[in-house]
Parts: structure tokens; sequence; C-alpha cells
């Protein structure tokens, strides 16, 4: 199976520095967005003990706005080697970011890597409202003119038919939710810190769009994150305990791209065909992860995440979804434990990257004891998507 | 206008500068719904594409269809997402398959009380919404329950 072997990239690279700048409510950053990328990616150096000047790869996700070799010139890196951006909008390229980076880096492209999310969403326009245009063409047009506009429309039309399907209840997604902001309520850097959530206050909070009520969307943040990913035989050079990659996958199913919601898997979070590829490379099985942190954008993607990684049945999510089970440190699978896209901040998923590393570093304000596996799903519901599995030392 | 289900003012839907979605445009003007088929290997397509993604063939023909279907899924929007929604709802989205042709959907709203129980599986027909006043004219395919 040598080939097989080859064509891994499990123990190859580890995340090495994490960095992130204060997280603002959106239109709320004192910096431009180019200068929260800059900031972010120091820090990450600082975290390492890495000269930004070593850094010789970039790579991000999401069409993220500022640009490689402007970065590169910024920082006075001495060369830049790996230029990358995975396709596609929403969170859905994090983990795919860090696969990318971990690829050029075991295959001799790049040995410093730098994954990096920034967004400063008052500088720019904001997600959560549709474009103010006069005619509208493509996908758009069977869209937009039924006022159809908005990633929560987009996907509650998906969540309302796998609950259907499954017989789920509105109680499954509210548990989402409270953990988020349970979790968040231990964590000074969340923007909801302070701000807890009852189920009362979830019950009584608007609609946005049935089935999500406005605690079943995430927030819209300004702010910047960065990951430094080394290859493994240097990963004990810098100064903290090495975030070995085990496993990245990103892509999606079967005609996921199809116009006016025609996917034939309609009622799913995208990773039905990523998954087998994810777990297959970092060969553990969903048991065997200590912590996860799962991309809320909505908290039915949330839901049909955990069912396509494995985590639940779909019959089964009434039970498994409960504030109990997801709360670090004693939950079945604790989930999401620095406050998430819904509480700590909205940096496209990256924030969470940062605190799977702190799992496994041992030093999250919601730490789960003993972690060996740490696990990130990106952005669902989105085509592509993306997952990725973190291990310690101890799991190569 | 007076008969649409929502306000004037939200984007005007226009084919594509290359046409790929004229004829469905063009077809909803005068009560006709046309959909893709392919002329190789007869396999239903919706949105509308340059190819059939069956059979790769280039050959995709349009086919009027009965536009009579079930309701897939649907959702109720509150939260105003466009100037020209603000004050106004809640609304209804649904989308709506067609299982006698290979499954397709289409998306529109569900017309009557914005407030009204919806059932996943429940038979719609279609209406056709002119606007003939809109600068360019168009027409939205909608849905009511069937009776
Ligand atoms: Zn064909």
């Amino acid at each position: 199976m040598a080939t097989d072997s080859n064509r891994s990239l499990r123990g190859k690279v580890a995340i090495v520095g994490v960095g992130e700048t204060p997280y603002y409510k959106h239109g709320m950053s004192p910096h431009s967005e180019f200068k929260l990328a800059l900031m972010a990616i120091v820090a990450a150096c600082r975290d390492a003990g890495l000269d930004p000047h070593d850094i010789d790869g970039i790579a991000s996700y999401s069409n993220d706005r500022n640009d490689p070799s402007r970065l590169s010139a910024a920082l006075g890196m001495k060369e830049l080697r790996f230029a990358n951006m995975q396709w596609g909008g929403g969170g859905g390229g994090g983990a795919a970011a860090v696969g990318n980076a971990a690829a050029a880096i075991a295959g001799g492209l790049s040995d410093v890597v730098v994954v990096f999310r920034a967004l400063a969403q008052g500088q720019f326009a904001r997600f959560g409202v549709g474009a103010a245009t006069p005619t509208t063409a493509g996908d758009a047009a069977f869209q937009s003119p039924y006022g159809l506009m908005s990633p929560a429309q987009k996907f509650a039309m998906k969540t309302m038919r796998f609950m259907h399907d499954h017989g789920v209840g509105q109680e499954a997604l509210r548990a989402i939710a409270m953990a988020s902001y349970a979790h968040a309520q231990k964590n000074p850097r969340a923007v909801m810190y302070g701000r807890p959530l009852d189920e009362a206050a979830y019950d009584a909070s608007r609609w946005i769009v049935e089935p999500f009520h406005l605690f079943d969307c995430c927030q819209e943040n300004d702010g910047a994150a960065a990951l430094i990913i080394v290859s493994a035989d240097r990963a004990k050079d810098f100064a903290h305990k090495p975030s070995y990659l085990l496993g990245a996958q990103g892509g999606s199913d079967y005609r996921a791209g199809a116009p006016a919601h025609n996917v034939p898997n309609y009622g799913s979070s995208t990773f039905a065909s990523v998954v087998p590829h994810l777990y297959r490379m970092a060969g553990i099985k969903p048991s065997e992860v200590d912590v996860l942190q799962n991309y809320e954008n909505f908290t039915g993607g949330v839901l049909m995440s955990l069912v396509e990684h494995g985590f639940c049945a779909p019959d089964e999510c009434n039970e498994f979804s409960t504030l109990e089970n997801f709360m670090a440190p004693t939950g079945r699978l604790p989930m999401n434990t620095s406050g998430g896209n819904l509480a700590e901040c909205y940096m496209h998923g990256l924030e969470l990257q940062i605190e799977a590393v702190r799992q496994l570093r041992g030093d999250s304000t919601a730490q789960v004891p003993k972690v060996d596996i740490s696990m990130v799903i990106a952005g669902p519901m989105v085509t592509p998507v993306s997952s990725m599995i973190l291990g310690s030392e101890a799991t190569l | 206008m007076s008969t649409s289900y929502l306000p004037a003012g939200l984007p005007i839907p226009v084919p594509e500068v290359d046409g790929l979605s004229t004829q469905y445009w063009e077809g909803l003007k005068k009560n006709e719904v046309w959909v893709q088929r392919c002329k190789d290997c007869r396999t239903w397509q919706w949105g509308p594409e340059w190819m059939c993604h069956a059979c790769n063939s280039f050959d995709t023909g349009w086919e009027k269809i009965e536009a009579h279907g079930r309701i897939y899924s649907w959702e109720r929007p509150w939260h105003p997402v466009h100037p020209a929604l603000k004050g106004h709802g809640p609304y209804l989205i649904v989308l709506v398959e067609f299982p006698q042709y290979g499954n397709i959907r289409m998306i529109g709203n569900l017309l009557g009380d914005p407030h009204q129980t919806v059932e996943i599986g429940g038979k719609v027909s279609p209406v056709f919404e002119h606007h003939e006043d809109a600068t360019p004219p168009f027409t939205l395919l909608q849905w009511t329950i069937e009776t």
C-alpha cells in the first residue's frame, strides 16, 4: 500500500502558530481589513516564535479580498512560493485551505504557509442583505424575485426538508445555539461573552426565516485570524505543542451546484461524499473524536453535518442534539467550545480552527480533558465544503 | 402592481447575456412553462445549462410542461432582506418538485394566507403573475394549493 500512504497528508504537516485580532461587531473595526489580516498573521508568527519574513506561502478561501502579493510585500517575505485560493463562498473552504497548504508543503512547493481570513464588513457589503440591483440573471433570477436572497433563506429550505424527513424538532436546533452561547460565557474573547442565552430567550426570539430563529443564525463580525503550517519534521522547533494534520478533504456531493435548488441530495450539509475520504485519510472513526468545532452559519447545517460525519443517525437527532451532550468537559461530544460562529466571532470559521488547536494544546477556556483528536467541520450547505482532523503526537 | 404577491422593487429577472434561459422567461409571458430535455437521452434538466448532465450532449432541447407539482420544501421569511420588503411579511416560498418530469424543482411564492400551514408533499398548481408595467416587463411563475 506504499502508493496509498504516499498519497496522504496524514502526519505530514502541523499547525505551529495561531493568531487572531480582537473580534468586533460588524462595522466596528477601527482597522482596515488589510491591516487586520497583517495583525493576525503577525500574531500567529509571534505565537509560533517565527519571523514573518520566513513565511513563503499564503492560502485563503471564500474569495478573501487581501491579495497575497500585497501581503507578501507588506510583511517583507523573502519570497512567495505558494499563493492559493480555495474556490467557493461562505466558510466552506476553511479546512480545504489548510489541506491545500499541507499539500503544498508535503509536495515540496512551500515550507511555511500561513492560512488566513480577514473580514471587515463595515468597509464592504454585508452577507445577510440582498444586493440592490434593478435586474437579475442566471441562478439568482430563479430566486431573488421571490424574496429568496440571503444565505439564511437559501439554507432554511434545506433544513426544513431535513427536519421533515427525519422528524426533527426545533429543540434540536436550540441545543446547538445554546451550546455555543454557554461556552462563550467562559471565553472573554467572545463577542457574546457576558450575554448568556436560555431556552426562553431562544423561543421568544424573532423568526428570521422559519425554521431559523434569530439565535440560529451566525453573527457578522470584523476581524482576522491566521494559522502557521510547517512540515512535521520541523514542528517541534516552535514554541508550542504541534497540532498534526491527520486528514483534510474538501468537495461536494453529486451536482451540489445544480441551479435553482436542484441538487439531488437536498436535505444535506453537502458532506456526504466528502466524509469517507476524510476518515480514510485520518484513519479514525467518529467515536474517536474528542472535541468538535462544527461551523455554525445556521444551526440546521450543524445538525446535518453531525449526521453526515457519522456522529448520529438522521433519525436520532432529537436524542443526540442536546445541550448536555455538547457541553465541555463532560458532554458526549463537546462542540463549539469557544462559542463558535454564533457567540465567539464569525471569522468564517478560522476561529474554530484556532480553538481546535487550543484544545490540543490544553489551553481552551472550556478545555476537554485529554484531547488527542480535535476535529473541525467548515461551512456546511455551501459547495464546496471541507473538514479536517488534527491530532496530538500520540496519534501519529 | 396590486396583483403581485410581493411588493414592487425586487430585482427583475432577465435572461443572461448569453441567452441560456430566454426560452423559459419568454414562455412565462405566454402562460407557458418550458424546461430543458435532452434531445439525445431524454433526461429532464432544470435550471438550464449548455450541456445535458446525464450524457454530456450539447443538444439540450426545450419542452413545454404541465406545471402541476408537489411541495418538496418551504420556508416562511420574516426578516426583510431587501428594501422593497421592509414592513412586508411574513411571506411564503415553496420549492416545487415535478415527479412526472424527472423530479426537477422550481422555486416560487405560495399564494394565499402567508400564515397558512404548509404541507410538504401537498399538490400545487401554477399561477402566472404578469408584471407588464415593469421595465423590462416580466412574468413570475407562482403557486397555489390545488383544490
Ligand atoms: Zn442527455
